[in-house]
């Protein structure tokens, strides 16, 4: 393929280095230096996607972020797939697989088409609220045709390969765009000793001077251009960052870079080297030098591919060496849009016309284009463009004076490019995103940002400033006033010379009038990318829809993914026309963030995978790992769920675990829970105000099971207590619990009771703990300590300090299941080879590791119950019958006392824990059913409760379950029933929740 | 992101070493069983919901671990002070904003007035 648009000359591409691309399955050359859409638009490529609701085909319209139609796929294999890339701001490489988003079955030949030609009327605003809608049960079938037919881009299906990273920042002054101003203002921050860190999203710094011919000093403005970028490259503190956007400004001066290291090289990042990186700056002072975007005109089929802005026709001739057109015509409201003219004139293609929207103009550009014999048509407008995937002709009409009138005959002109510019709109969206409102300036024709309490100064274009005389001027002002901010002294920087136009004022003028009605004309397209129309705006206002965010809302301007860049003043210039109000009147429009697309890679950097959670082990998960274990979460631990052997399904496993529990000895990893050292001489007072039951007469060396409520009086924790010495304490919490019990005894002793002498410290990972329990755990302990353990000795519910394998041990006996147990622990370090001393001795008594799963039917066999699974936040002691645990006695009102005696907390049919036993034994009934009295009532049929907990015991030979009955706890005996989802019905009868050893004989011998 | 400063570690740290842990100056009551069930809902589960200046309490979680109160504007973000807990704020909304404020939270009698008075019954 040749590139027929391209130019023999001039232009920032390499000629000497061609680079093939892909797009849509065809091969076509480009040039390094040159953007996708560049290299596009040099081989002809006229159509680049079919518009989101009227299939309508499009055209490359822009040279930078705000292009609108070119949002194109790129990727070279699956993996690799990035959906959403302009390619006016992807650069070029060899190899670059591209393709359009939409469009069935292609651009070229679209049969959604029709619709857009047809049947424009078809589909107004409020078109799929109105038409979709009903019945409601086929919006799901009207959605999957819809979004096939629309479509905008897909994700990879397969995992990124690259690598991304973030990267947290400071500087004294960060600032946004390297064109002229941004240039200017970091110089002379970085010569005054600031850091400095400045970004554009372009792959050079230069910004508008790279698309244009001005010259600075007598010379091209990219040789000023390299000077500064070479004089702050000489700067330790001072960092470049092009090929960055800077997506988000947050508050208190935060900002986020979205840096492309290596887009631009290939299809997927170079070995050891990242494809992105988000940059998280906190910056003393921002500079925003963010420049403009021009602003499309409105007219009927201004959407044809070739319908571009006037500043792009002068990027793509500029800077990339294409003419991307043959005859053209340009429509302008100010004296800028004529470069585009001269500019084309200079690639020696044909100037068609310039149609001037102004009855008179006489600024230099316009004397130039005199000069030159430019046909000039004054104080008229396109209202028209002919052609289908190209411009083939205009129509040109004489304007009444303020622009709201055809008025005369209408001239058809043959052209098949036209560059329409509408005035300048300053790119204030980063301003906006800490909340400030811009405002609206009558002189510049657009919003400026407004007034911010970030520590924020704007230079040049964004301030609706053109002159790059001035522009230069106030990144000077800009970068001086950021040192004297930060506390440097002012510079000396001397501004390069530069011609000064004469610049005639513009016009305000946004929608070109039709001969025809709005309604009726041809569409004339406000937002591109939502295919939103000046008639759809109108209509919106005529529906009752005034304020501008509705109009957004119910049209969908701005909606897309350029965030109506292009459009959206035009569409509140439309929308105040039809209300009869000024742009201001009908409301402003605010940005988020991002400014830009970003990739998920960018913004989770390297937390994804492995790292995308920490994961805490116990010094013991290699034994765990080794033995085959299976492993739960548990917060972020990971610990052994059960431990298969051979070919045991996970209920063998649990049978067999549960047996040598029973009948031998088990060995239990519990390292996980939650340990708080708590000490101070009111220890034992804070104690008793967290806790509901009472701690004044805890021995040393005893330990006490504890309940913890919230001023609501609803358990959320539990956990054992052991008293170490007078003044000593060990809590230990659930092991999902641990931090937020933790914060919960610093923000009472820190906010409400600091006068207690009290100090906590989390000692979780300081512990291993291994519970060795069944009726052969004592036998097994003798064998690896001298102290006696006998029952005389070493009673249940006391702690010994004793050595174990040789090591110093805290021995905690306390039973979780309801067997003769013993937790050992030591110190972390010696987890491991205690651990395996365990595990050695252990195997003539018949020593069986058991995982969470285990734990927990051994657990609901004695009724035990685990907070967070059999409490939900709405379960207080005497729901779950644990009124053992609450002591009133005590003289402090302790937290949970005042709120589970609340009207509501002590009324007759509260939920109450209870066991049920089901009719039949081998049923085990799921977790969360809903038990019923009658399970033949009509609907809606009362619920009574439900199961919270629910196991095969195969000790006992029968299923076992916790579970809440509505006054549960004064029904005892009765029958209820649990309706299944597969029309079933499981009866069971309500019994006590201790289902074995109800007399807890056997943690006693 | 919030740029906070602790007042404890005497240095500006980032948002996401601290959690907001809810309106400042809740008091509680000092006597709770003298409160009707009505004063203690209140206590309990009421807060404050204004568009502007609002004290807080938060944590310096990842850092020292100690409490602290915040003024600060909800719908600026801007952080007006951070004070120690026992504190009074030095920046609060007029008078009259302040009475339509009281109006929503507790009545005064039913709380010890500030938290960190050190009375204790």
């Amino acid at each position: 393929m040749t590139q027929q648009n391209r130019l023999i000359n001039g232009g920032r591409i390499d000629r000497s280095e061609p680079l093939t691309f892909t797009y849509n399955g065809k091969k076509y050359k480009g040039y390094k230096g040159d953007t996708l859409a560049s290299a596009m638009l040099a081989n002809g490529i006229d159509v680049v996607a079919r518009s989101f609701k009227y299939s309508r085909p499009r055209g490359i319209v822009a040279a930078g972020a705000e292009e609108p139609n070119a949002v194109l796929q790129l990727g070279a294999t699956e993996a690799t797939q990035v959906p959403n890339v302009r390619a006016t701001q992807q650069e070029l490489f060899n190899g670059l697989v591209s393709a359009s988003t939409n469009g069935w079955p292609s651009v070229d030949t679209d049969v959604m088409g029709m619709v857009g030609k047809v049947g424009g009327n078809m589909m107004p605003p409020g078109f799929y609220y109105k038409t979709f809608m009903f019945p409601e049960s086929l919006w799901s079938t009207y959605e999957s045709v819809i979004r096939k037919a629309a479509g905008i881009g897909r994700a990879p299906k397969e995992h990124d390969p690259d690598t991304y990273d973030t990267i947290n920042q400071h500087c004294d002054v960060m600032v946004v765009g390297a064109g002229p101003a941004g240039l200017v203002a970091a110089l002379t921050a970085a010569r005054g000793g600031a850091r400095v860190i400045i970004a554009d999203e372009q792959n050079e710094f230069g910004g508008s001077l790279l698309n244009g011919t001005e010259q600075l000093d007598g010379k091209p403005a990219d040789e000023w251009v390299q000077t500064i970028v070479e004089e702050l490259n000489t700067y330790d503190d001072v960092m470049l960052l092009p090929r960055s956007t800077v997506n988000g400004y947050h508050d208190h001066n935060y900002l986020t870079i979205h840096e492309r290291r290596t887009d631009h090289l290939a299809d997927k990042a170079p070995v050891n080297q990242v494809r992105q990186r988000m940059h998280r700056v906190r910056a003393k002072w921002v500079v925003l030098a963010t420049g403009a975007h021009e602003r499309p005109l409105v007219y009927s089929n201004n959407d044809v591919p070739g319908c571009m802005i006037t500043g792009a026709v002068s990027a793509y001739i500029n800077r990339y060496g294409v003419v991307p057109g043959n005859d053209l015509v340009v429509m302008t409201t100010n004296d800028y849009g004529y470069q585009a003219a001269l500019d084309w004139s200079d690639a020696g293609r044909k100037v068609v016309a310039i149609v001037d929207t102004r009855d008179v103009a006489t600024g230099d550009l316009i004397e130039e284009a005199r000069k030159r014999g430019l046909n000039i048509i004054p104080g008229s407008a396109v209202i028209e463009v002919q052609g289908a995937k190209r411009v083939t002709g205009v129509s040109v009409a004489d304007l009444n004076a303020d622009g709201t009138k055809i008025v005369g005959s209408v001239t058809k002109l043959k052209a098949d490019t036209v560059a329409t510019s509408g005035g300048w709109s300053p790119v204030i969206h980063l301003s906006c995103h800490t909340g400030s409102r811009p405002v609206w300036d009558d002189t510049v024709v657009g919003f400026l940002p407004g007034p911010t309490l970030q520590k924020q100064l704007t230079a040049g274009g964004v301030n609706g400033q053109y002159e790059t005389e001035i522009v230069l001027q106030e990144g000077l002002d800009a970068g001086q006033k950021a040192l004297a901010e930060v506390g440097l002294a002012a510079v000396d920087v001397v501004l390069p010379t530069v011609k000064t136009l004469k610049i005639t004022a513009p016009m305000s003028l946004f929608h070109i009038p039709h001969l025809k009605p709005t309604s009726q004309a041809p569409k004339q397209f406000v937002d591109y990318q939502t295919d939103v129309t000046a008639a759809g705006i109108e209509i919106a206002c005529r529906e009752g829809f005034e304020a501008i965010e509705h109009v957004k809302r119910y049209t969908a301007m701005g909606f897309g993914t350029d965030q109506g860049k292009l459009g959206n003043i035009n569409g509140m210039a439309v929308a105040a026309k039809a209300l009869n109000k000024t742009i201001p009147e009908t409301g402003t429009t605010v940005f988020r963030p991002n400014y830009t697309p970003i990739a998920f890679g960018a913004i989770i950097g390297r937390n994804s995978g492995a790292l995308f959670e920490p994961e805490r082990y116990t010094a013991m998960h290699k034994w765990h790992v080794e033995q085959g274990a299976l492993f739960e979460d548990v917060g972020q631990w990971k610990r052994p769920w059960y431990y298969p052997q051979g070919n045991e399904t996970m209920q063998q496993t649990l049978n067999r675990e549960c047996l040598a529990v029973r009948n031998k000895v088990g060995i239990l990893d519990a390292s996980t829970l939650g340990k708080i050292d708590i000490q101070g001489k009111d220890a034992r007072e804070f104690l008793g105000r967290v806790y509901s039951n009472a701690w004044a007469k805890l021995a040393i060396g005893k330990c006490r099971y504890g309940l913890m409520c919230g001023e609501d009086g609803m358990v959320f924790d539990d956990g054992v207590t052991a008293c170490l010495g007078e003044n000593h304490f060990l809590m230990t919490t659930t092991s999902g619990g641990a931090a937020h019990v933790y914060e919960w005894l610093e923000i009472y002793h820190q906010t409400e009771w600091p006068e207690l002498e009290v100090y906590f410290n989390t000692v979780t990972d300081h512990w291993s703990t291994a519970t060795i329990t069944g009726p052969n755990s004592r036998k097994l302990l003798e064998e690896l300590t001298d102290f006696d353990v006998t029952n005389d000795n070493f009673r249940y519910m006391d702690w010994k300090q004793i050595t174990v394998a040789g090591v110093p041990a805290r021995v905690f006996r306390i039973s979780f299941t309801g067997e003769l147990s013993f937790e050992i622990n030591v110190q972390a370090n010696y987890g491991m080879p205690v651990w395996e001393k365990l595990i050695e001795a252990g195997e003539k008594h018949g020593l069986t590791p058991y995982g969470t799963e285990t734990m927990h039917v051994l657990r609901a066999e004695k009724g035990f119950i685990i907070t967070g699974q059999d409490t939900d936040g709405s379960v207080h002691p005497y729901d779950l019958g644990m009124g053992w645990c609450v002591s009133n006695q005590k003289p402090f009102s302790y937290i949970g006392k005042r709120g589970m005696n609340r009207s509501d907390c002590v009324r007759k049919n509260r939920k109450q824990m209870v066991g049920l036993k089901t009719k039949d034994p081998m049923k085990v009934i799921p977790e969360g059913s809903q038990a019923v009295l009658d399970p033949k009532a009509p609907m809606p049929v009362p619920m009574e409760g439900h199961i919270s907990s629910s196991y095969w015991s195969e000790s006992l030979g029968h299923s076992i379950a916790m579970g809440f009955i509505k006054d549960g706890l004064e029904k005892m005996g009765d029958t209820v029933y649990y309706p299944m989802a597969d029309g079933t019905v499981i009866e069971a009868e309500i019994c006590s929740p201790i289902f074995f050893d109800p007399k807890g004989e056997r943690q006693n011998v | 992101m919030l740029h906070i400063y602790c007042p404890h570690c005497a240095e500006y740290r980032v948002e996401t070493e601290f959690h907001a842990a809810g309106q400042a100056h809740i008091a509680r009551p000092l006597d709770p069983e003298a409160c009707s069930d009505q004063e203690w809902g209140e206590y309990l589960f009421f807060r404050k919901n204004p568009r502007g200046l609002h004290h807080e309490l938060w944590v310096h979680a990842a850092g020292c671990r100690k409490f602290f109160n915040m003024t600060r504007d909800t719908q600026s973000y801007e952080i007006k002070e951070v004070y120690k807990v026992g504190e009074k704020p030095s920046v609060v909304d007029s008078p009259a904003q302040q009475k339509a404020m009281s109006m929503e939270t507790v009545s005064e009698e039913t709380v010890s007035g500030e938290n960190m008075s050190g009375a204790q019954s």
